[in-house]
C-alpha cells in the first residue's frame, strides 16, 4: 500500500501546496479545530473533527451569484463567478465525506447547480480514517464505516505510517502528484488498528441507534405524531443545528441594494427561523413546533423518500455537541421510534 | 438536591398549586439534560433531573409560561433570578401565575473543558465530594469539579436569590466577583488592539443567533433583524462589517437590562467571548451613573431609562474615546 512515515506530513503539506491550495484541521486558539489554508508553520490538528462540517468548501454560507448594474433605463446582468482554483482539503473524517455524497445528490441532479458543481470539479477530497470517536458518534448508525471512509483518497494512519488508499481517478492523479513523498509499505498492522477502532464504535452509547421506525413511507404516522409538541417545547429557534450541520442544504436568495445596482447572493437558511420559506401569501409553517418538525422529518422522511433511502444525516455529532438546549435527531428518533 | 425538588414538584401538581413544572429533563449522556415543561407526577418521577450539567437560565420560557392560569413551578439558580425580576420588571413575565423555588448553587460544569482534556467516550460522570470519576470507552479519568466550572461561575457574581416563592437549600450572599477583569484588559488595550481582538473573535459568527434567542433581555416580539421591512433584516453574515454590527447593536438594546446571566457565550457554537461586550456595558453604567445591578429588583428606575443631575454629560464619549 502506498505510505509515507507520518512524521514527514509537513513535507507532503508543502508538497501539495506547491501546486493547489490546500486546507487542513488546524488547532484554533479557542480549542477547537477549524479547516486553515495550509501554509508554513500550520499544523495539523488532533482533534477528532472540526467545529465547523467541511460542507463550506462546497457550499459556503455565503456566496454572490450575480449583480445587476444598472443605469437609466439599462441593466446590465454581471456574472460574478470567478474560475475557481484547484484545492485539496485534507483530513475530512468519514461522516464529513458522507455528506458530500449527500449535498451531491441535491445540487448536481438536474437542474445542476453550476455554482456547487464548478467547486466539486475542483476540489479533491482526502478523507481520514477515525481512531477515536466520540461518544456524540453515529455514523455507523447510517452505514459509515469510519475506519474506512469515502472521499478521493481515504488516508489511515497506525501511529508511525500514514497510508493512502486511491478511491478515485481524481484521487489517483492527486497520488501521482506526491508520488516522490511516497513509498509502497506493509500496511498489515491497519487491520488490527481498525478492528480495535470498530469494537470502540460497538461500545459507543449511540451504536444502538436504530433507524428501523424512518424511511420514506413512515410519512403519515410520523407527521402526525403527538410527541412533537412535547420535543419541540423548548427549543429556541436558533439555527445552531442547522448551522453546523453538514448535511443541511437550504439557502435563501436575497438582493442587496448597492445604491446603483443589485448584488443578488444566497445564503444558509435555517428551517428553524420563523421567516423560513415565507412566500407572497405568507409562511406555511406558523410555529416553531412545525419548523422543529420539518427539519427532523427532511432527514429522516423526505430524504430517503427522494433518494433511494438514504437518510440526510451523517451522525457527526455536531449538533448533539452544540445545540444549546440539547435537544437533537437523537433524542427525536428515540421519542419517536416504535417501542 | 435532584430529590428534594422532585418532592416538592410532586407535591406542587398534586395539592393543583401548580399545572406545570419548568426544570431539566434527562438526555443520552451525563451532560445533555434539556429545559423541560413536566406536566404531571408521572412525567416528574420518569425523567426530571437537576445535576451539575443542568446549567440552562430557564427564566425567558416563563414569558410564555407565565400567560398559563394553571400556575407554573420553576426552579431557579440565583444567577437565573435575576433574569426572572427583571423580566417580572418589564412586564414580561406575570409573577401571579408563577411558583420560584429558589435552588442552592454551586456553579455549573462545562461539558466542553472535560473534552477539552482530551477526555472522549464518555459513559458516566459521577461527583463524588468535588472529584469527578469520569468513565470513558477508553478508560476511567478524574477531574475536580474546580477544573471544569464553566467560565461564568468562575466569576459568579451573586448566590443570593433576589426573588423566590421558597428555597430548597440556603440562600447565599453576593460575591466579590472578578467578573470585570477581563474588561480592564480590554480597557488597557489600545483602540487598535481592541479592534484587531473584536475583530478576529465577531468574524466567527456564523448567524446562528443562539446568543439572541436564548438571552432573557432579548424578548422583543420580533427582532429588528428578522424584520423585512426593516430594512436591516438578515440571516447572512453576509460582510465582516454587518457581524459585528450585529452583535454591538444587541449589546447596545440589553444595555442596562442585561443581568450577566452568561447565557450568550455560553451557547455560541464559535466560543465568541459575547459576554464581555455586556460586562463592559455594565462597567460603564456603573462608573457614570452609579452601582446598578439589572435584575436586583423591580423597583427602582433603571439609569439609562431615568434622568437625575448626577447622570454623565454626553462630553463623556469624547473624553473617554480619546487616545
Amino acid at each position: 500500500m502506498l505510505m509515507m512515515k507520518l512524521d514527514k506530513i509537513d513535507e507532503l503539506f508543502a508538497l501539495i501546496s506547491e501546486k493547489q491550495t490546500l486546507y487542513i484541521p488546524a488547532d484554533t486558539n479557542d480549542g477547537s479545530a477549524a479547516y486553515t489554508k495550509w501554509n508554513n508553520g500550520v499544523k495539523l490538528s488532533s482533534a477528532l473533527n472540526t467545529l465547523r462540517s467541511a460542507k463550506d468548501f462546497f457550499f459556503p454560507q455565503t456566496e454572490n451569484l450575480v449583480d445587476f448594474k444598472m443605469e437609466g433605463k439599462n441593466i446590465e446582468v454581471v456574472d460574478v463567478r470567478e474560475e475557481s482554483e484547484n484545492f485539496v482539503v485534507f483530513g475530512v473524517r468519514a461522516c464529513d465525506a458522507r455528506s458530500f455524497t449527500i449535498l451531491d445528490k441535491v445540487y448536481l441532479c438536474e437542474p445542476v447547480d453550476s455554482y456547487y458543481k464548478t467547486r466539486r470539479d475542483h476540489g479533491t477530497v482526502i478523507t481520514m480514517a477515525c481512531t477515536k470517536p466520540a461518544e456524540t458518534c453515529f455514523c455507523s448508525v447510517f452505514g459509515i464505516d469510519a475506519t474506512e471512509p469515502e472521499g478521493d483518497v481515504a488516508c489511515s494512519s497506525d501511529g508511525t505510517n500514514l497510508f493512502f488508499k486511491v478511491n478515485t481517478e481524481k484521487g489517483k492523479e492527486f497520488v501521482n502528484s506526491i508520488s516522490s513523498i511516497l513509498t509502497d509499505g506493509d500496511a498489515s498492522e491497519l487491520e488490527a488498528i481498525n478492528e480495535k477502532t470498530k469494537s470502540i464504535l460497538e461500545q459507543l452509547p449511540l451504536a444502538a441507534l436504530s433507524t428501523a421506525s424512518f424511511g420514506g413511507d413512515k410519512l403519515d404516522k410520523l407527521f402526525d405524531s403527538e410527541k412533537w409538541a412535547e420535543l419541540s417545547e423548548s427549543c429556541i429557534g436558533c439555527g445552531t443545528c442547522t448551522f453546523v450541520c453538514p448535511t443541511c442544504q437550504c439557502y435563501d436568495i436575497k438582493d442587496f441594494d448597492t445604491g446603483h445596482g443589485v448584488k443578488r447572493y444566497r445564503c444558509w437558511d435555517s428551517c428553524m427561523y420563523s421567516d423560513f420559506t415565507k412566500m407572497a401569501h405568507g409562511n406555511p409553517r406558523l410555529t416553531q413546533l412545525e419548523r422543529f418538525r420539518q427539519r427532523f422529518m427532511h432527514k429522516l422522511v423526505y430524504f430517503p423518500a427522494n433518494n433511494d433511502g438514504e437518510f440526510g444525516c451523517v451522525g457527526c455529532g455536531r449538533c448533539l455537541s452544540k445545540c444549546p438546549i440539547s435537544m437533537n435527531i437523537v433524542k427525536v428518533m428515540k421519542a419517536l421510534e416504535d417501542k | 438536591m435532584q430529590k428534594a425538588m422532585i418532592e416538592k414538584a410532586k407535591q406542587l401538581l398534586e395539592d393543583k398549586t401548580v399545572g406545570r413544572v419548568i426544570g431539566w429533563k434527562q438526555g443520552e449522556f451525563a451532560y445533555d439534560s434539556t429545559p423541560a415543561v413536566f406536566k404531571s407526577v408521572e412525567e416528574i418521577e420518569e425523567n426530571f433531573v437537576f445535576n451539575d450539567f443542568t446549567a440552562s437560565n430557564v427564566s425567558k420560557y416563563l414569558i410564555k409560561e407565565s400567560k398559563n392560569i394553571f400556575g407554573t413551578l420553576v426552579f431557579l439558580k440565583p444567577c437565573d433570578t435575576y433574569s426572572f425580576n427583571q423580566l417580572v420588571k418589564e412586564h414580561r413575565i406575570i409573577k401571579e401565575n408563577v411558583h420560584v423555588v429558589g435552588i442552592e448553587c454551586n456553579g455549573k460544569l462545562d461539558i466542553e473543558k472535560i473534552k477539552a482534556k482530551g477526555i472522549s467516550g464518555i459513559k458516566s460522570i459521577k461527583n463524588e465530594n468535588g472529584v469527578l470519576q469520569i468513565e470513558t470507552v477508553y478508560g476511567n479519568e478524574t477531574l475536580n469539579f474546580e477544573d471544569a466550572l464553566a467560565e461564568r461561575c468562575l466569576s459568579c457574581k451573586s448566590k443570593k436569590h433576589v426573588i423566590y416563592d421558597e428555597l430548597i437549600g440556603e440562600d447565599g450572599e453576593l460575591l466579590d466577583s472578578n467578573r470585570f477583569d477581563m474588561v480592564e484588559e480590554l480597557e488597557k488595550m489600545t483602540a487598535e488592539e481592541r479592534y484587531i481582538f473584536w475583530r478576529e473573535q465577531l468574524s466567527k459568527c456564523i448567524r446562528c443567533n443562539a446568543c439572541r434567542n436564548v438571552c432573557p433581555a432579548c424578548s422583543c416580539e420580533k427582532c429588528v433583524f428578522d424584520n423585512d421591512n426593516s430594512g436591516v433584516a438578515n440571516k447572512a453574515p453576509v460582510n465582516s462589517f454587518e457581524e459585528n454590527m450585529f452583535h454591538i447593536i444587541r449589546a447596545f438594546h440589553v444595555a442596562g437590562r442585561c443581568t450577566d446571566c452568561g447565557e450568550c457565550s455560553r451557547v455560541c457554537p464559535q466560543n465568541i467571548p459575547l459576554h464581555l461586550l455586556n460586562r463592559k456595558f455594565i462597567k460603564d453604567i456603573n462608573e457614570l451613573y452609579g452601582e446598578y445591578q439589572a435584575g436586583a429588583d423591580t423597583e427602582s428606575r433603571a439609569p439609562l431609562t431615568d434622568y437625575t443631575q448626577e447622570d454623565c454629560e454626553p462630553a463623556v464619549v469624547h473624553e473617554r474615546g480619546a487616545e
